[in-house]
């Protein structure tokens, strides 16, 4: 239940005045990071990962997940695969017409052939998805590690900066990016969405931490001497990195689809680029006269979507099995009516408001 | 099951809630409820309402109801007309002299005399009033003095202007124009109330003028309200009850708030929403030629597009585009393809001349490959088209043109559309040169001339020669023109200085553009004005 | 707790000057505004400079920051470039957001949590796998998608409610654009609650509850629920700070002239007074939302304490 919008005060300046959580009796010290309580046979300790690989394998949801996701990578890379029709041959003639022999999906409104630009879509669309996810979670979890780590007012300035990026309207940012850059490419698009994720997954990193260091097994770790950077390495980040993965691939989802309504504002991707975003918004004021103009590409997008939330919502229930509860010892404790403290796993909490 | 039922219970929960949203429709009938009101989409007017600072449709569209001036264009035929003034008189098409109708006032009692005139276009003309439309009184004698290009005006009126009597003054021009008269039923040259200056702040929120509507209230970018001023003495009274102008963003959701019946005018259809149109309104569809012309201006300035034999490359490219299947598809039939420089509104009497582009602006793919060729190919094997991606819909048929340019040159990347995020940016793009290929240009009249299609445009330095083209040869022919003073002659020397047009191609001409609009049953009589503004005054209401 | 509330007032200071700086520079970035006001022709450079000067664009920067700044602690929010004063347009702007957020997040609250409890209570059932496929569908479309489909069906098909609201914005015209407004968070609202029900369905207080023979309804309400609902509670409290903000598309669709409209048009325009002045409001909204949020916290965590 903690959550990345937990009060970062209180948690972060314990030091600062009394004890804030109150944390259920002590667990034994011997019990390996990895292995949790309700998860993993006892048996022979394994790792975290590995005992959230071992769940997986046999998640259907995460099979299916991650078959579309495949299936996805190869189109995005040879298109030609399953499309010999080419994205840009436009004619007019055909402006909109329905689906015919040879062209399964029909034609948009520059008579050109819909299922081939879908297909040819899914390269902008799912390289912006993936690049800008990897920036926002590398860039995020970097510096809301360290705010969580360290606290204090390197803490409370990154906090801060964040609420000032949480503050900026996404169509002025997306109006001054497309001015000032003029590449085609599909980088600038992905640049901006990293600009923007960043403080969403710095604060679950962050969180993530915060909570992570004040697990039994980290401050024993600091009180038999281990430094910083061995504590942050081999304790805390391997228990803060699975929340960041598994938001960032619910947000990959989210930034596909922003790529669309940067489009829709005129401040997407550029042509000659194809992607469903272009296509979404070029399609979204003919809905009445040719549905499936947006159906297609709108259809794609969602299905990618849904294949990366589900992937993540696979990877996050895994996680959450194998990962250390400390919070089930003092749930006995607490009364009821009375919320147990902080599991070990963030990630399902608050993400960070949707951007329109 | 429980479980079923509870999941059962939820659904109606969120239907609930949508029906709760169905029931917060229909019941009020926004402004069309009061009888005889009309009410009709708007833009939020950019500039404050002032007559010379206002120089685009919106706030026109207000000043057309509130105002009278000297001469008015009729709204069918776009002849310049007598309204205020009772004649205009000259013998050297350089001094006038302007006698007016008695009778006329504002509708706050005060009546419309010479100095009305005098004073407005004097507050118009002065520099630190900072008004847009400034350089229309840019050929009356002491222009220069309240107008400088930097520093302070030597003094605070045009020495051209001079007050006879209260029904008759006296105007200088700096140079020869014969059809100068016709100028004048521009928005800038209307009269002004004493209030106007002496409550400036107050006129602003509520502006009060001499026309066949009086200002209501106004709320600033949501509605404006207009009644019928019962004591308007021109001939031209309202025949409804009052408008209400209604701002919206998204001409779509004017579009569909109109087939909702909660509107019922829209002047401005959405490309995307004509193929329905027949279907939508019938005969309640308006479709008409307006005086606005949509051009590929090539940056001059340019080399790369101004070399030697460029010509060829700008004729090959106007010839690759396919203005027949564009205007179908893209614009259905709302724009006509383009054979001159100017509008079909002006009359062949009026100086429009059919096929003046000749062949370069018919769709000729094979020939187009081969001039381009000729012409030395596309810079660097490319070429971009600019337009602006926050108005007007631009994109469908930039792409629409660039798609003809690439099927004719037999290459899918040869042409590709460049948005630029804002109005704004774009401009500031054209007019500091930075422009690296054709961009989009519309060229909506400011009165039904010839003159001021060609003149602002391609004259050498011209205020709206946004590619910087110059041909002495056309020059000339413009400044004789002008200084023709028999009408058939200045036509004939303006058609000749389009020919010269013709021959360099400084800008690709693409079609003619018509006024669009449609309206609900509630309302008859409804036509658009050559501006492609709508005839307010003469709407009915059942 | 005081201590706390003035630390983090205070540092909204920076924050505001932060903010309030990079949007200036954003603005600024896009160009010169002067040029948009005339229309499609040239600007008459005389009356374009003689704007510039008026509006105080003929300055450097920094300078043109500070004089901004000087201003604002006036309480003058300077002018839009149609003479309107900013105050004005926010006065007219704010109270109709304020609806469209409040009906926005009533239904993400109430439909969000009724399905949340419904599919956290049967985790891996029929209910819960068509309500996830519900709300992934509702994450992937774009809210202008589905701002103009439910616009034609209910506005123009059925004829159900006005496709665009009027210029008073009264409640009963907001649901429609306040549904559209919502959906994406009603999705988010709906898991989080799933997420949160089931996690603590198998806690052991609700196995002691149960267990004590209390009945089924009233350990969910009672017990399940309310401990339930913080994260979801800290969710809203933070979102109602990006739905006032956010709404640019929504409100453009349904022509509602609020927050979003007004940011529209100034950033279109290039109207720096009327955008950095917004957008100054928004984040001191947010930064409030989010002290709020963070104090209800301990609200409804008592183990949670500032200091």
């Amino acid at each position: 239940m903690p959550d990345p919008y937990a009060p970062k005060e209180a948690i972060t300046h314990g030091d600062g005045g009394p004890a804030a959580l109150a944390i259920g009796e002590a667990e034994s010290l011997e019990r390996a990071p990895g292995a949790g309580p309700g998860g993993a046979p006892t048996g022979k300790p394994r790792s975290l990962w590995s005992d959230a690989w071992h769940d997986l394998r046999r998640n259907p949801v995460f099979l299916l997940s991650a078959l579309i996701i495949l299936f996805l990578l190869v189109i995005a890379v040879w298109p030609q695969l399953i499309a010999d029709g080419n994205p840009y041959r436009a004619d007019l003639a055909k402006a909109q017409a329905g689906p015919e022999p040879g062209h399964p999906f029909g034609y948009d409104t520059q008579g050109r052939d819909v299922y081939t630009r879908v297909v040819y879509g899914a390269r902008a669309s799912i390289t912006v998805g993936i690049c800008a996810t990897a920036g926002a979670a590398l860039l995020g979890g970097l510096l809301g590690g360290f705010a969580g780590f360290f606290g204090g007012w390197w803490d409370t300035l990154l906090s801060r900066i964040a609420d000032i990026f949480f503050g900026i309207p996404v169509i002025l940012g997306g109006l001054v990016f497309l001015s000032v850059v003029t590449s085609s490419t599909v980088w600038p698009v992905v640049g901006f969405i990293v600009l923007l994720g960043w403080p969403q997954i710095a604060r679950i990193a962050r969180g993530a931490v915060v909570t992570a260091k004040q697990n039994d097994y980290v401050q024993a770790a600091r009180a038999l001497g281990a430094g910083n950077a061995r504590t942050l390495l081999r304790h805390i980040a391997p228990n803060a990195v699975a929340p960041v993965i598994v938001v960032a691939t619910i947000a990959l989802g989210t930034y596909i689809s922003l790529e669309a309504t940067l489009s829709f504002l005129g401040a997407g991707l550029k042509p000659p680029t194809v992607s469903w975003g272009i296509d979404i918004s070029a399609a979204s004021t003919s809905i009445r006269n040719a549905p499936h103009m947006l159906l297609w590409p709108a259809g794609a997008l969602s299905i990618t979507v849904l294949a990366f939330i589900m992937l993540g919502d696979a990877v996050r229930d895994a996680l959450a099995t194998a990962s250390p509860k400390p919070s089930t010892a003092s749930a006995t404790a607490s009364p009821p009516g009375r919320p147990s403290p902080s599991s070990a796993n963030p990630a399902p909490a608050s993400p960070s408001p949707p951007r329109r | 099951m429980r479980g079923a039922e509870r999941a059962k219970w939820g659904v109606c929960a969120v239907s609930v809630v949508l029906a709760a949203t169905a029931c917060g429709g229909g019941v009020d009938t926004r402004g069309s409820g009061a009888a005889g009101i009309v009410s009709s989409s708007w833009g939020d007017p950019q500039n404050p309402l002032e007559p010379a600072n206002t120089n685009e449709v919106q706030g026109g569209k207000v000043l057309e109801m509130i105002f009278r001036g000297l001469k008015r264009y009729n709204p069918r035929t776009g002849a310049a007309e007598n309204v205020i003034a009772d004649r205009i008189e000259t013998t050297d098409s350089r001094h006038y002299t302007v006698t007016l109708k008695p009778g006329w006032t504002f509708s706050n009692g005060e009546k419309v005399t010479a100095k009305s005139f005098v004073d407005a276009w004097n507050y118009g003309a002065l520099i630190t009033n900072r008004q847009k439309n400034a350089p229309f009184f840019q050929y009356i004698e002491g222009f220069d003095a309240v107008h400088p290009e930097n520093g302070r005006p030597k003094t605070k009126t045009l020495s051209g202007l001079k007050v006879a009597s209260p029904t008759k003054f006296t105007v200088a021009l700096n140079q020869k124009f014969s059809s100068w008269p016709d100028t004048l039923g521009y928005t800038a040259f209307m009269p002004l109330p004493q209030t106007f200056y002496s409550h400036h702040d107050a006129w602003v929120k509520k502006p009060v003028g001499n026309g066949p509507y009086a200002v209501e209230s106004y709320t600033k970018g949501s509605v404006m309200k207009l009644r019928k001023w019962s004591g308007y003495p021109g001939p031209d009274k309202a025949r409804n009850g009052g408008i209400d102008l209604q701002v919206y963003t998204d001409n779509n959701t004017a579009y569909t708030d109109l087939q909702a019946g909660n509107l019922d005018l829209v002047d401005d259809i959405p490309a995307t929403q004509l193929k329905n149109v027949h279907a939508d309104l019938g005969d309640r569809y308006i479709n008409q030629p307006a005086g606005v012309i949509q051009t590929l201006t090539f940056p001059m300035y340019d080399k790369r597009w101004n070399g030697k034999n460029s010509e060829k490359l700008r004729r090959g490219i106007s010839m690759a585009i396919d203005r027949a299947s564009i205007t179908k598809e893209i614009f259905r039939n709302t724009r006509t393809p383009a054979t001159d420089w100017t509008s079909p509104v002006l009359g062949t009497k009026g100086g429009f001349q059919d096929g003046i582009c000749g062949e370069a602006c018919e769709f000729r793919p094979d020939r187009a490959k081969e001039l381009v060729k000729e012409g030395g190919g596309l810079p660097g094997g490319r070429m971009t088209i600019a337009y602006n991606a926050d108005t007007g819909s631009h994109k469908d048929w930039i792409d629409a043109i660039c798609n003809s340019i690439n099927n004719a040159l037999d290459n899918d990347k040869a042409c590709v559309g460049a948005p630029v995020g804002t109005f704004a940016d774009f401009r500031n793009r054209i007019s500091s040169e930075k422009m690296t290929g054709p961009f989009r240009a519309g060229w909506q009249m400011d009165y039904p001339l010839i003159q001021n299609f060609l003149q602002p445009m391609y004259y050498s330095k011209a205020s709206s020669n946004d590619g910087k083209y110059s041909n002495p040869k056309f020059d000339k022919l413009v400044n004789e023109a002008n200084a023709a003073t028999d009408r058939k002659e200045t036509i004939s020397k303006f058609q000749d200085a389009e020919r010269v047009l013709a021959t360099d191609m400084p800008t690709i001409p693409l079609w003619y553009q018509n006024g669009n609009g449609g309206y609900s049953d509630r309302i008859a009589h409804v036509a658009l004005n050559p501006f492609s503004v709508p005839v307010y005054n003469e709407i009915t209401v059942h | 707790m005081g201590r706390y509330v003035i630390r983090r007032l205070l540092q909204m200071i920076p924050v505001f000057i932060g903010s309030t700086l990079l949007i200036f520079l954003m603005v600024y970035a896009l160009g010169d505004p002067v040029a948009a006001l005339f229309g499609d022709r040239a600007p008459d450079p005389a009356t374009a400079a003689q704007i510039r000067a008026d509006l105080y664009l003929d300055q450097p920067l920094w300078k043109q920051y500070l004089h901004y700044m000087a201003q604002i602690f006036q309480g003058n929010f300077g002018t839009a470039f149609n003479g309107q004063p900013v105050t004005e347009l926010m006065g007219a702007a704010f109270p109709v957001t304020l609806r469209l957020t409040l009906v926005a997040v009533v239904i993400e609250m109430v439909a969000g949590i009724v399905l949340g409890v419904f599919s956290g209570l049967r985790r891996g059932r029929t209910v819960d796998t068509t309500v996830l496929i519900f709300t992934l569908v509702v994450v992937s479309i774009p809210t202008f998608v589905s701002g103009y489909v439910l616009q034609y069906l209910f506005g123009v098909k059925w004829n159900w409610v006005k496709p665009a609201v009027s210029s008073e914005a009264p409640l009963g015209e907001l649901l429609l654009p306040g549904l559209v407004l919502a959906l994406v968070s009603l999705a988010y609202v709906t898991r989080l609650t799933r997420t949160s029900i089931a996690e603590n369905a198998r806690a052991d207080y609700v196995r002691t509850a149960v267990a004590k023979g209390l009945p089924r309804r009233r350990v969910v309400t009672r017990h399940l629920l309310r401990n339930s609902l913080i994260p979801v509670v800290t969710f809203i409290g933070t979102d109602i700070g990006a739905l006032m903000g956010g709404a640019i598309v929504t409100e453009r669709i349904f022509n509602i002239h609020g927050v979003g409209f007004q940011l529209y048009q100034g950033i279109l325009r290039q109207n720096s007074p009327t955008v950095v002045g917004f957008v100054t409001i928004l984040v001191l909204v947010f930064l409030v939302a989010n002290l709020l949020v963070d104090l209800l916290y301990a609200v409804l965590d008592p183990r949670i304490r500032y200091a």
